[in-house]
């Protein structure tokens, strides 16, 4: 006893030493979780045939993240057989190779939206956003009229696009010079709008729904 | 001969005014967005006012900026007590406090106005985020340079978790925010889908693990013996325990994304660990009680002592139920409920606002020169409100989440569904009514905490606090086992 605690006494009596030692520990879990996935992911990528979001659905999009939907929101539906039911084929890792930051989420004050694409008409997702109780009366949604008088600005959409082909996003020289005239007049609702209508069905590489159907447990 | 050396208190001092700040202003604004919940007329269809933006403004107010205030005069506190050594580097001191309340305030200005990364407990935008980087490895040189110059060789346990806390979180913070600019307000992080979720869940659950675990049990170590006025009840099991705890606490991270498309096997790791993970998180808390036997008595005329016991109960039960909460069947039922509000809030407001406050309870008349808290009766009504506010919300939020996590899955016998999702909202709305009313009461007693410290400060405000000097230890060869922390 006394002669292993001579080498451990090393540790308590040298502040550098105890600083590498608890350096290594903490490391050691991140580099074997984070690691492999960060690895896979990026082999996955190019078999995709999943296309990045069109200009306003990135607008959407980054509005969803900017209002913080994802704090009642999640877009991931479990591989449970009651979550498949209630919300549709369960999420896979493809759907969500151009969220940056990703949208899964972690709390349901509200349902799940990764399959609310086209499940209710443009004009009802207008009337809930802008007033969530006059299409459903006990909901505790707060309310976003002001996405209704904000237009989407075309330079930002270009700019953000850029900086995501930077980061390996295959945005076309095409694709961002259109992008100014995609958005261009439409307001951050409409964007938004945009965006939650395609969640579930633009996202989803192709072939990909056809298979997730037979795997659903 | 240079004139005595005196503990440098004032930097400590200025954190603690701010922790209490701080932790007024981050209660406020999450019995805010808890009422906001229960009666969404609080929103007021304005947009910095309303729920989604301001959240991130509670979840930092209260972890950051409070936690933060606290753990960092804390620990400044106790580097000192504990190596009979002044703060090394004052003015990089200094600059940590001033540092680091521009980071709390432009973060709790900029969130709500939509200027957010939007990942969950690392919101503020990427400007912010280098300023972050740059106070804490601040933070860190003072702590080590302090570690460095103190008269006792043996570091006493409470600077291991000190430096573990301030280790851990400066490399995930660094690695979970790295982005690339759009603008001053908008960055895109690199990691997107599943990669952006297993690394942000990798830091937000050790952002538990090391920001309101390690640092709040290097606070734990130190205050608790000093307020049972006994040694530790194993120092050894104190270290075996810090060495398991940090290990395994960072493998623990994919136990927040069970059941989702994250690979399976990362999954199951999670789950593992987590289990494991009991161990060190009840030994911690087990070591922390053990060391009141002897003087239970204390119980009844301290309440700072009160408030480190039941801040010890709640440690050992809200990780017992995080451990129970990994493992996937479980999960399949809590997760995305109420129950992991409960879970997080019997650790926070349980465990971690509790051995802050006993601590500062603690510390606040020692470093402000007095011999005791203004009044004892308010620090006694302090304890009665937040127990009965912690309880309050724990058990409305349990509720509501069993009761989210059944229905949900209730099927008919012909197999289907047997409830709208909004059948669940309209069950537990009572149960968002009865979590405003606790945290109402925890926040009370916040108030109340901040006037007994305005009154303890008395001569601080007036400036008439002597310096307590610098005990200087006679050289000693060998200190094993660890001395005990010093007189001050």
């Amino acid at each position: 006893m006394a002669g292993g605690y001579k080498y451990f006494e090393a540790i308590e009596k040298r502040a550098l030493l105890l600083g590498v030692f608890t350096a290594i520990m903490v490391s050691l879990g991140g580099l074997a979780e984070i690691t492999p996935i960060f690895m896979a992911a990026h082999a996955v990528k190019p078999t995709l045939g999943l296309k990045p979001y069109d200009p306003l659905r990135l607008a959407g999009k980054d509005i969803y993240v900017r209002e913080g939907c994802y704090l009642c929101h999640t877009q991931m539906v479990r591989a449970l057989r009651a979550e498949t039911q209630r919300y549709g084929a369960f999420s896979t890792a493809e759907e969500s190779v151009y969220d940056r930051p990703h949208q899964w989420g972690s709390k349901r004050t509200g349902p799940d939206l990764a399959r609310v694409g086209g499940k209710y008409s443009d004009e009802w997702q207008r009337r809930h956003l802008l007033d969530p109780r006059s299409v459903v009366p006990e909901s505790n949604m707060p309310s976003y009229p002001w996405l209704s008088q904000a237009l989407v600005d075309g330079a930002d959409i270009q700019a953000r696009m850029r900086t995501l082909r930077l980061l390996g996003d295959p945005y076309s020289d095409a694709d961002i010079e259109g992008a100014a005239a995609a958005v261009g007049g439409h307001t951050e609702m409409e964007a938004l709008i945009a965006y939650l209508q395609g969640l579930g069905i633009a996202n989803e590489p192709a072939g990909v729904s056809a298979n997730k159907q037979e795997g659903t447990p | 001969m240079p004139k005595t050396e005196t503990y440098n208190d004032q930097v400590v001092r200025l954190f603690l005014l701010a922790a209490a700040v701080w932790g007024i202003i981050g209660m406020s604004v999450g019995v805010w967005v808890a009422a906001e919940l229960a009666w969404p007329f609080w929103n007021f269809d304005v947009p910095f006012l309303t729920f989604s933006r301001l959240r991130p403004d509670h979840t930092f107010g209260v972890i950051f900026a409070f936690g933060g205030s606290a753990l960092m005069g804390t620990c400044y506190y106790v580097v000192q007590r504990t190596g009979h050594t002044r703060l090394a580097w004052p003015r990089v001191a200094n600059f940590t406090f001033w540092g680091w309340q521009l980071i709390c305030v432009l973060a709790m200005v900029t969130m709500p106005l939509g200027i957010t990364q939007s990942k969950e407990y690392a919101e503020p935008e990427w400007f912010i985020d280098i300023l972050i980087a740059v106070v804490w490895v601040a933070f860190g040189a003072v702590f080590f340079a302090t570690l460095a110059r103190r008269r006792i060789r043996h570091i006493y346990v409470a600077n291991w978790y000190y430096g573990a806390f301030i280790i851990a979180v400066g490399l995930l913070h660094i690695v979970n925010n790295i982005a690339v600019p759009v603008s001053l307000w908008k960055s895109y992080p690199v990691y997107s889908g599943v990669v952006d979720a297993m690394v942000q869940w990798w830091y937000g659950h050790n952002a538990v693990a090391f920001f309101l675990t390690a640092g709040f049990l290097g606070m734990m170590y130190y205050f608790v013996p000093r307020q049972a006025q006994q040694p530790l009840w194993s120092y050894r099991f104190s270290i075996v325990n810090f060495w398991a705890l940090i290990s395994i606490y960072m493998w623990a991270g994919s136990h927040h994304l069970i059941y989702t498309a994250l690979p399976d096997w990362v999954q199951s790791v999670g789950m593992a660990f987590s289990l494991v993970l009991l161990m060190p998180s009840w030994g911690s808390a087990a070591n922390g009680l053990l060391t009141f036997n002897g003087s239970w008595h204390k119980l009844k005329t301290d309440p700072a002592a009160k408030f480190m016991v039941i801040a010890l109960v709640f440690y050992a039960a809200s990780t017992f139920e995080g451990s129970m909460m990994a493992i996937k069947t479980v999960n399949a039922l809590s997760h995305y409920t109420d129950w992991t509000v409960a879970h997080v809030h019997s650790g926070s407001i349980g465990w971690v606002a509790m051995i802050t406050i006993g601590s500062l309870y603690a510390m606040a008349p020692r470093a402000l020169g007095r011999p005791a808290m203004h009044s004892t009766p308010a620090m006694e009504l302090h304890f009665w409100l937040h127990t009965i506010g912690v309880l309050l919300y724990v058990l409305a939020m349990w509720t509501a989440g069993v009761t989210e996590g059944l229905m949900w899955r209730a099927t008919n016998p012909d197999g289907s569904l047997t409830h709208a999702f909004i059948d669940s909202l309209i069950t537990i709305r009572p149960m968002y009514t009865v979590r405003w009313l606790g945290g109402m009461f925890v926040l009370a007693g916040m108030v109340v905490m901040a006037w007994n410290l305005w009154h303890t400060a008395a001569h601080a405000r007036a400036k008439l606090i002597t310096p307590i000097p610098v005990p200087i230890p006679e050289p000693e060869a060998d200190q094993s086992p660890a001395p005990l922390p010093a007189m001050g």
